[in-house]
């Protein structure tokens, strides 16, 4: 019997194209592309969303397993991503399959509509004109507020330490920024003296994070700075976590953060998981998620469950969208977009370093 | 028995490899299977998703590229990149040189275990160190608590920067230095002193020039670590527009607002210096292996 | 950057001696300078990870289902890595080791190419392939496959940055072993497979197992390039780093911790077994050189 020989392999004029192919298929079989449509009974969502939410859309996605199993008898499986709201958007454009989406801002809700994954008429869904969920910008300050920082213009005070986060990336970052200036505006000032304002807010910024949980950890856990500029929801449970090291301070005016959710209609459709992600969606507005929403700091939609938790959440002055600009869009290119108002504060803030 | 026929393939490989050399062509197999098996593999791998890279810069026209690499805000991050990567690999030098003085010429209880524990920056993650180094520092930390009252800031200031990177980069001039000073030979050495030459300078005039190259490799090798290093400046730095944004942060800083032209045309000039200091690490080695000996 | 310290012969002779206070001095300041920047922070991890005692840090470890499959998912990572920077080494060092080709010394500088790039970039490169503003990624849509945001991307990347560690150690022994002992192998008729096997394997074993760990070491530990490629879903594409930071963020230092110390304990085994590899490697090469 001849012994299968396999030293053919190393001679004659193909052996390279040979290796070639060898590396072809190693390569293949160790990366195993992913199938994108899952052949599997098991029922799966992805909700990838920005920074702050991860634990009240893991405490509503338990609660909506537990849901569907009690009605449809099935077992589901929600995974969750987080990061910066900016850059969870770029990431479902380049096709993290999300089946569903929620943003800190419209105008990243905006960007993946662009690359077609949304429906033409998704400005006009209820996840988007009113979302189960909003919130504002607050001050969360260190235990008795030792710098007395009551509302934005103590902010510019010499030696006060403002952490928040980069608005070029972060929708907590641009919120900031815009809330100090509706103030300005609010109160009547000029172009020239919002800029001026904006200045010497950002000269007291020594961090600034990638997104709002990475400018709480700044703040809370590397006890940096005196003052954050953050989501309610986020202060909320940052007091309740560090058991009365922090305050919060609610400044005269703030601007009205309602974060968009919608079901990514390219995604579920190539996936077959629409049913499941319009439910999912359906039940954030639920009586039982709007409770959890509440009690993780969001102010719900819900007029009733609002009016539960009213010792929460104490009435604020909130602007709109429209005090600092025509729509999203254009308030996001004409402030942070390239060499935008964002970049000429800092631009100042460096020129002013340099005299 | 096995002794002896060791020694007949031994004769009979001498003779090959003089035959061969005058031949030309290793009579060896395997050549177009390993040269075609690597070849693609780098460019699956390495080649291919590189020139990605680059297509995608070059896709700006060169007035674009050119206003996206020396924007202001850019180059403040070259600028802040190159000096802490440079200041950290200086600093690398000059302890990492100590070091393996130390670990070559003299003797101390744990030598061996200390000698194992240089490596350990090219081991551990990078997260993990700026983890380690943000908590470490910060007012509230171990090492916090008693600089910060006197004014160190070690966390989130360029000092932090340049201080992760002298950890990432601590092992690069201690090996490289430490086989050239072992292989120093002590008649040199005897010899000057001998003539009467102080301790001094036989250090200055001996011992510092024959070491020069491997320093200067060293320092290479730390400053291209440094530029590059991302997982553990992210924790340490504080990404501050023109003054804490090293250009591998701005680099995913403008990947994640979607602007890729200009986070590649960012990256390929970082890209760039490194292929420049590398020619430069490669061309000191060729040069010291020529005058070294 | 590996140490291949050989003590030589010469070593043992006397060298002119620096008078006591000055070894003192030096070796204080070196030991403290190791003890600052490498003791301390390694003390630091163990000690934070065990604050609030061995039954809470197991709780952290494997208590919650994402760590638990963190640290699955960098076990299944890093050997699917090694393997591929294995085949690639062996073959890689064997072309460039013993023939001598038009392009060699620039596929050696090629070679080295991840080591001098940012591992930001590293990433960078395969969003840039595999996005879907990317070359392939309508392509791959279409066809119902996907790559970025999860495991392969994630293999894709660190094979990039691992890719130099192997072959950057094989190459060097390769040469110092020569190729008499192949060629006669070759000569008295074996095959290239007999060849491989019987002569070349047993010459390179050694460092072949460094290279192995150090390859494996950074899979591992790779951040920046499986930053950038991952789609950061809990519980389904966090390596053991990513879930570090995952952790840092969501206020669970102690877990963060816990997690780092087992990255800290593999740097450690790995130190280890490299440092018994460098003296056998020394003894083996000791041991060739008497008998020629």
């Amino acid at each position: 019997m001849k012994r299968f020989d396999l030293g053919f392999m190393f001679s004659g004029k193909n052996a390279s194209v040979l290796g070639g192919v060898i590396a072809f298929v190693l390569v293949f079989i160790a990366i195993q592309p992913i199938q994108k449509r899952s052949n599997s009974n098991n029922l799966e969502l992805l909700h990838v969303s920005f920074d702050p939410t991860r634990e009240v859309i893991h405490e509503i996605n338990e609660a909506f397993a537990k849901d569907w199993q009690k009605f449809n008898n099935g077992k589901v499986q929600i995974y969750q991503s987080h990061g910066g709201s900016g850059s969870q958007a770029r990431s479902v454009a380049d096709g993290l399959p999300a089946d569903i989406a929620s943003f800190a801002l419209f105008t990243d809700m905006e960007s993946i509509a662009k690359k077609k994954l949304l429906h033409p008429s998704w400005s006009k869904s209820k996840g988007v004109m009113a979302p189960p969920w909003n919130t504002a910008i607050v001050f969360l300050v260190r235990k008795g507020n030792p710098k007395n920082l009551r509302d934005w213009p103590d902010l510019i005070q010499q030696g006060v330490g403002v952490i928040a986060p980069n608005p070029k990336i972060s929708g907590n970052g641009r919120l900031a920024f815009l809330s100090a200036w509706g103030y300005m505006l609010d109160k009547g000032h000029d172009d020239f003296e919002t800029r001026a304002f904006l200045k010497n807010i950002y000269k007291n910024v020594p961090v600034m994070d990638a997104s709002a949980r990475a400018s709480q950890v700044t703040f809370y856990q590397k006890k940096i700075g005196d003052v954050q500029l953050a989501f309610e929801s986020e202060a909320l449970m940052a007091v309740k976590e560090s058991e009365g090291q922090l305050d919060i301070v609610y400044p005269s005016i703030s601007i009205k953060i309602e974060p968009p959710i919608a079901v990514v209609d390219s995604n579920v459709d190539s996936k077959d998981t629409r049913l499941l992600a319009e439910n999912y969606l359906n039940f954030f507005y639920g009586l039982e998620a709007q409770r959890i929403i509440a009690k993780n700091g969001y102010r719900p939609f819900d007029v009733s469950i609002l009016r539960e938790f009213e010792s929460k959440f104490p009435p604020m002055k909130l602007f709109d969208i429209s005090l600092v600009g025509n729509s999203w869009t254009e308030v996001q290119s004409v402030f942070f977009g390239e060499d935008g108002v964002f970049d000429q504060v800092f631009k100042a803030i460096r020129n002013d370093g340099k005299n | 028995m096995m002794a002896k026929i060791e020694f007949g393939i031994r004769v009979q490989g001498v003779i090959l490899v003089a035959f061969i050399q005058s031949n030309k062509g290793s009579p060896l197999p395997g050549l177009s299977l390993s040269l075609g098996y690597s070849v693609t593999y780098l460019s699956l791998i390495v080649l291919i998703p590189l020139s990605a890279c680059f297509i995608k810069a070059g896709s700006l026209s060169p007035t674009e590229f050119w206003t996206i690499v020396w924007s202001e805000r850019t180059r403040a991050a070259y600028s802040l990149t190159f000096t802490t990567a440079f200041l950290a690999a200086l600093i690398n030098a000059a302890i990492g040189f100590l070091v393996a003085w130390v670990l070559v010429r003299y003797e101390f209880p744990f030598k061996r275990f200390v000698d194992a524990m240089i490596d350990l920056p090219l081991a551990l993650p990078t997260a993990v160190a700026g983890l380690v180094y943000s908590s470490l520092y910060v007012e509230s930390g171990w090492l916090g608590q008693f600089l910060v009252p006197l004014g160190i800031n070690a966390a989130y200031t360029k000092f932090a920067i340049v201080w992760v990177l002298v950890f990432t980069g601590f092992p690069f001039v201690v090996r490289t230095v430490q086989p050239v000073l072992e292989e120093i030979e002590p008649e040199v050495e005897e010899a000057a002193s001998i003539l009467g030459a102080s301790r001094l300078q036989v250090f200055t005039r001996i011992l510092l020039p024959t070491v020069f190259p491997a320093i200067l490799s060293g320092f290479a090798q730390a400053f291209a670590r440094g530029l590059g290093e991302y997982g553990s400046v992210i924790f340490v730095s504080s990404n501050i527009p023109y003054k804490t944004e090293l250009a591998p942060v701005l680099i995913v800083t403008r990947l994640e607002e979607m602007a890729f032209p200009e986070a590649t045309a960012i990256a390929t000039v970082l890209l760039a210096a490194s292929f420049g200091i590398l020619a430069f690490i490669n061309t000191i080695e060729i040069w010291s292996k020529r005058f070294g000996k | 950057m590996g140490n291949k310290t050989i003590i030589t012969a010469s070593l043992k002779k006397k060298r002119p001696e620096d008078s006591e206070w000055v070894r003192y001095l030096l070796t204080t300041m070196a030991l403290g300078v190791v003890f600052l920047i490498i003791g301390i922070p390694v003390f630091h991890v163990f000690f934070r990870a065990f604050e609030k005692g061995p039954m809470v840090y197991l709780d952290n470890l494997f208590g919650n289902p994402n760590t638990r499959h963190s640290i699955f998912l960098t076990l299944s990572i890093a050997p699917r890595v090694v393997f591929l920077s294995v085949v690639f080494g062996v073959s890689a060092a064997w072309a460039i080791a013993r023939f001598r080709f038009p392009g060699r010394t620039i596929l050696l500088t090629l070679m080295d190419l991840p080591l001098a790039v940012s591992p930001v970039v590293a990433g960078l490169v395969f969003v840039l392939i595999f996005g879907m503003q990317g070359w392939m990624g309508e392509w791959l849509s279409a066809n119902n496959m996907q790559i970025l945001f999860g495991t392969p991307s994630l293999v894709l990347a660190t094979c990039f940055v691992t890719l130099p560690y192997v072959v950057r150690e094989l190459i060097p022994v390769l040469e110092t072993y020569g190729e008499e002992e192949e060629l006669a192998a070759v000569s008295l008729g074996a095959n290239g497979w007999q060849m491989f096997w019987r002569i070349t394997m047993p010459n390179i074993r050694l460092a072949l197992v460094y290279g192995i760990i150090l390859c494996n070491a950074r899979a591992m530990g790779e951040f920046g390039a499986v930053y950038v490629v991952s789609g950061r879903i809990s519980g389904l594409n966090d390596t053991m780093p990513l879930r570090v930071e995952k952790l840092f963020q969501e206020y669970d230092m102690p877990a963060a911790f816990a997690l780092a110390s087992v990255l800290t304990f593999l740097a450690l085994v790995t130190l280890g077994v490299k440092t018994y590899l460098e003296k056998s490697m020394a003894h083996q090469k000791a041991d060739a050189g008497e008998s020629t």
